[in-house]
This record gives C-alpha cells, structure tokens and sequence, in this order.
C-alpha cells in the first residue's frame, strides 16, 4: 500500500513539473495558430515591412509599430544601462555597509513598483517636463525612453552586482598591488572579468523594456507612423495590441494578434541570447 | 580538535581594535590621491552620479505620489460601493484579494510540486529537468501582455469563460508559476542533506520525509517567493486588461469580470477624468508594495540566517 502512495505521489510531482512545459507549449500553439494565418493573408513582406497601419481600409504593416519598440528600447538602454551599471559599481566596490542597507532595499522597491506607477508618474512629471522644455505634446520617444531606462535600473543594477561581486578579490588587489588606483582596479581589472554577467543584465533589461506595456502607452503619444524625432509620439507593438485590442474584429484583431507572435519572437530570440551568454559565462 | 580549539582561544585574545593598520588612508590622504590621479577622480564623480540619480529618481517618484495622493485618501475613496463620482477603490481591492487568492490556488500547488521533483526526485543530468528550467526561464522572460493576449485567446474565447474573474486568475498563475517554482526549488536545494539521512534512518519513506522533514524546513523560502507572487500580481495590469475586464463593481461569481487595483487605476489614469484619485490610488498600491517588498525580503533574510 505504501509502495503504491510512493509511486502516485511520484507520477503527481513528475506531473506538476510537466505544467510549465505544458504552459509554454500552449502558448506558442494559440499565438501561432491564431497569428500566423492572418500573416499570410496580409503577407508576411507587407504585414512586417508595411510602413502603414491603416485597420479602417485593412492595410496592416506594423513596421512603424516595430521601429518603435526597438528606438523606445534602444532609449532606454543608453539612459539606464550606464546609470545602472555605475550604480552596481557603486552597491558592490564603493558603498560603505551602512549605506548599503538603505540603498538595496531602495533598489529592489524600484523592481516592485507596478508599472502603472511608473506611468501615472511619467504622465505626470515626465511628459509636462518635456513638453515645457521641448515643446510639442510631451508625448513622445524620449519619455518613453526615460522612463523604461528607469524600470530597467532595477534589473541592471542587480545582475551586474552580482556578477561584479563573482569576481574574485584577487584580482582587485593584484591590481592594487601593481600600482593601481581604486579606480583603475574596477574599471580595468574587475569589469572586464564581470562582462559577460554585466552583458546578461543587459539583454535583461532589453528584454524587459521591449516587453513593457502599460507604462509606455501612458507616455508614448501612440501614433501608428513612422517617428522622425525623438520628441515625436511613437506607438509600441505592445501599445498596438492594448489599445486595438478593445474593438477590432476578424482580421483586424488576427493583425494584433500577429503583432503579439511578432513580439514573442523578439522575446525568445532576447532569451535565447541571454541564456547563450550566460552558458558562455559559465563556461569561463 | 584539541590543537584546533587551542587555536581558537589564541585567536581571542588579540584585541583587533588597537591595531592601527600601516596602510589605512584618512580622506586627507585620498583627496590628495585623486589629485594625483584626476581621471579616477572623475570615474569616481561619476560612479557617485549615478548612485545618487537612482536614488534620486526613486525618491522622486515616492515623494511625489505621495504628496499629491495623501490629501485624497479620504472616506469617499474607500466607500463599498463603486460609482463614477466617488471612484471607490474598494470593490477593486477586494477584486485583487480575490484574483491573488485564485491565482496562488493554481499556481502554488502546481510550483512546489514541480519543485519537488525537480530536486528530489530527479536524477542528475535528467533531459526533463533541463526543458523543465528552459521553460521556466523562457516564461519568466514572456512579457504580461503576451500572456494576456494568450488569456484571452485560450481561457476567454476557447473555454468560453468570457472576461472573468477566474480566466485572470489562470493567466496570473502562470505568470507567477516560474517564481514559485524557482524560489522554492532554491529553498528545497538549501535543506542540509543530513535531514534527508537522518529521516530515512530512522525508516521513514521519501513521501514522509517530504512533507515531514523538508517542506517544513524549506517554508520561509516558499513563502518569500508567495509574497513575491503576490506583488507581480497585485502591479499587473497588461495580462488583465483582455482575460478579467474592465468592471468595476463587486464579482457576483468567478466567471463575472472585475478590475484589480493596478487595472482601476490604469482607468482612471487614461481617462484623465479623475486624476487627483488616480495619485490617491497610486499611494494604496505603493503601500500596499512596499509592505509586500518588506515581508518578502524580511522571510528571505531569515532564511540566509539560518
């Protein structure tokens, strides 16, 4: 009798563990199955290279959708990565403990802010401010880069802490011993050693800032065309989805869903780099 | 042992206090340094920088919602009943309780569960152990609007559940499986190897010493990544907005629709009617995160101790 429980409870775990699996396995079955057709009735070339999306005369190219998740993306790494990392530098090498009590925690309360927060407060502060500084709306690349390279500290600085922390300590202090500054010792001994980690962070973070939805939608401007500067509105694959989502019907809402499959390959391509960089990491 | 502990008393005596260590630098002695060596003085005002602008940003953001969300705390915003003038929160929290309660229902079972397997039954090098941590990875990395979108195609249009209470929740569950996954397989793995010999010395069988020995032991781990859970769900909006709706009211059952607190004030926000509310209701959901961030790190803090 015991035998038997043994064994059944085994087959129950080994069947709990066969749940993400089985999750991740839908997934990709209801994205695609429901995405892919609607693809090839636009056609793949005009629904992923068309310059306009026009629902109302079923023109369907998410190209400027596209564009725009990468340039609110590529924002807001060149805004949160150098912060981010300087940051970990800071937490893992400079920091005295009694400031690192307070900072951590600061960090980590940066991770769990919702991102409707993080909209409100980019609608709030964020757009006025740029609206006041640069004209236009307010609404536009820039905020959306600002305030996703804000989100994504928390990732950043994290990863690369702790990968600036695997570093051994000899290194630091052969490098002291050679003459080095503090200075010198972290930014030419330590981080080098720490790349792939750092690198890691920030595949995270591109992955988390393309991914982000509701914050962006709140203070990027949303137009479905083509952005020709950084103060002009631009409108995300994710904001497509959400805002379209509400009222399209037959191949209006498939092209979203499309959208959504077009996301989820950027997403799986960001892990597959991710988890690349980091056997790489290991490895060394 | 006699030559060791011998040692150890040795080591005790020294006071380390009136040592004056040759190499130690006072800050007179580091400024004058930096002059030497300007390029590290700038490296150093940058490092600074950043520190100070994330800290900066962060308490920018606390400061302001607070300030414009306080004053509106009041008894109108916490009234039982939703209407377009008062805008009560009330029916919105009591919907996020009941989505985290439905969610943690799927997802925790199943979590553990799978963590169970994954470190005390599998053998070492096993191919489902590696696809089971591909996957999680890869669901960990799946943004909430895709799971949203799969929501609303799986458990909203092909079970007919329509936008409901219980078709956000299955959605949650997912999202939240691979932190409880993770964080409970990180707490089992910490359980010593001696609890599992001692239990099975003594004749007890693996389920026993399962449930007997290591979950026990393993429980602030598992609860630290609940709690967590229970943040993600409580800030989630994109994966709402499409499998639990938009209704403001009270649920009647699991299969009526209802907005959670993160989705309400996303509706008061876009709306733009009731703004001052909206920062009222970022100041809930703030205190409510910022309470869940202490519990959490508070329970995985007590773990690392003992």
């Amino acid at each position: 009798m015991a035998k038997y429980k043994e064994r059944i409870m085994e087959v129950v775990f080994l069947v709990a563990a066969c749940v993400s699996i089985l999750a991740v396995a839908l997934i990709c079955i209801f994205l695609f199955a429901n995405g892919v057709p609607a693809m090839k009735e636009i056609g793949f070339a005009d629904f992923l290279l068309g310059r306009e999306w026009r629902p109302g005369n079923d023109i369907y190219g998410i190209f400027p959708m596209i564009i725009g998740s990468i340039y609110v993306t590529a924002g807001a790494i060149v805004i949160g990565v150098p912060i981010g990392l300087l940051t970990a530098v800071f937490l893992a090498k400079y920091c005295p403990a009694g400031i690192y009590k307070v900072v951590k925690p600061g960090v980590e309360l940066l991770a769990g802010i919702p991102s409707v927060v993080y909209g409100f407060f980019g609608m709030v502060v964020i757009v006025p401010m740029i609206r006041n500084t640069f004209g236009g709306t307010g609404s536009s690349i820039l905020a959306a880069s600002i305030l996703l390279g804000m989100m994504i500290l928390p990732t950043i600085i994290s990863q690369s802490e702790a990968s600036i922390r695997a570093v051994p300590d000899s290194y630091y202090e052969g490098s002291l011993a050679l003459g080095a500054t503090h200075e010198r010792s972290v930014f030419c001994a330590i981080l080098p050693a720490a790349k792939s980690g750092i690198l890691a962070a920030v595949i995270l973070g591109v992955g988390r800032a393309i991914g982000e939805t509701m914050a962006v939608i709140m203070v990027a401007g949303n137009q479905a065309r083509m952005p020709g500067s950084i103060f002009e509105g631009v409108r995300t694959m994710t904001a497509n989805i959400v805002i379209e989502m509400g009222y399209a019907e037959g191949l209006h809402r498939e092209a979203l869903i499309a959208t959504g499959v077009v996301l989820f390959v950027f997403i799986l391509l960001i892990n597959l780099a991710f988890s690349v960089v980091k056997m790489r990491g290991e490895r060394n | 042992m006699a030559v060791l502990d011998n040692v150890e008393e040795n080591v005790k005596e020294v006071n380390t206090d009136n040592i004056v260590a040759m190499n130690r630098q006072s800050l007179k002695d580091r400024l004058v340094s930096y002059t030497r060596t300007p390029g590290s003085l700038i490296v150093m005002i940058l490092v600074l920088l950043a520190a100070v602008i994330t800290i900066a940003a962060l308490l920018f953001l606390l400061v302001y919602i607070l300030v414009n969300g306080i004053p509106y705390l009041n008894a109108d915003l916490f009234s039982w009943e939703y209407t377009s003038e008062n805008v009560s929160v009330v029916p919105a929290m009591i919907n996020t309780v009941i989505m985290a309660v439905i969610s943690l229902i799927f997802a925790i079972p199943f979590g553990i569960g799978s963590a169970i397997y994954l470190v005390e039954y599998a053998k070492k090098g096993n191919k489902l152990v590696k696809v089971v941590r591909v996957t999680a990875e890869t669901l960990t990395g799946i943004p909430s609007i895709v799971y949203g979108l799969f929501g609303m195609l799986f458990f909203v249009t092909a079970l007919h559940w329509r936008f409901s209470i219980l078709a956000g929740a299955c959605t949650l569950a997912i999202m939240v499986l691979p932190v409880i996954l993770r964080t409970t397989e990180e707490a089992l793995m910490a359980v010593p190897d001696s609890f599992r010999e001692g239990s099975f010395g003594l004749g007890a069988g693996k389920l026993r010493t399962i449930f007997k020995i290591i979950l026990p032991s393993a429980v602030p781990g598992i609860l630290s990544g609940v709690i967590l859970s229970i943040g993600r769900i409580v800030g989630e909006t994109a994966a709402l907005m499409y499998t639990a709706g938009t209704v403001a009211d009270i649920p009647k059952s699991v299969f009526s629709s209802g907005r959670t607190l993160a989705v309400h004030m996303y509706v008061l926000a876009s709306e733009g009617l009731h703004v001052d509310q909206a920062y009222a209701t970022a100041v809930v959901l703030l205190i409510l995160v910022v309470v869940i961030n202490a519990l959490s790190s508070f329970l995985a803090k007590k773990i690392q101790k003992s």
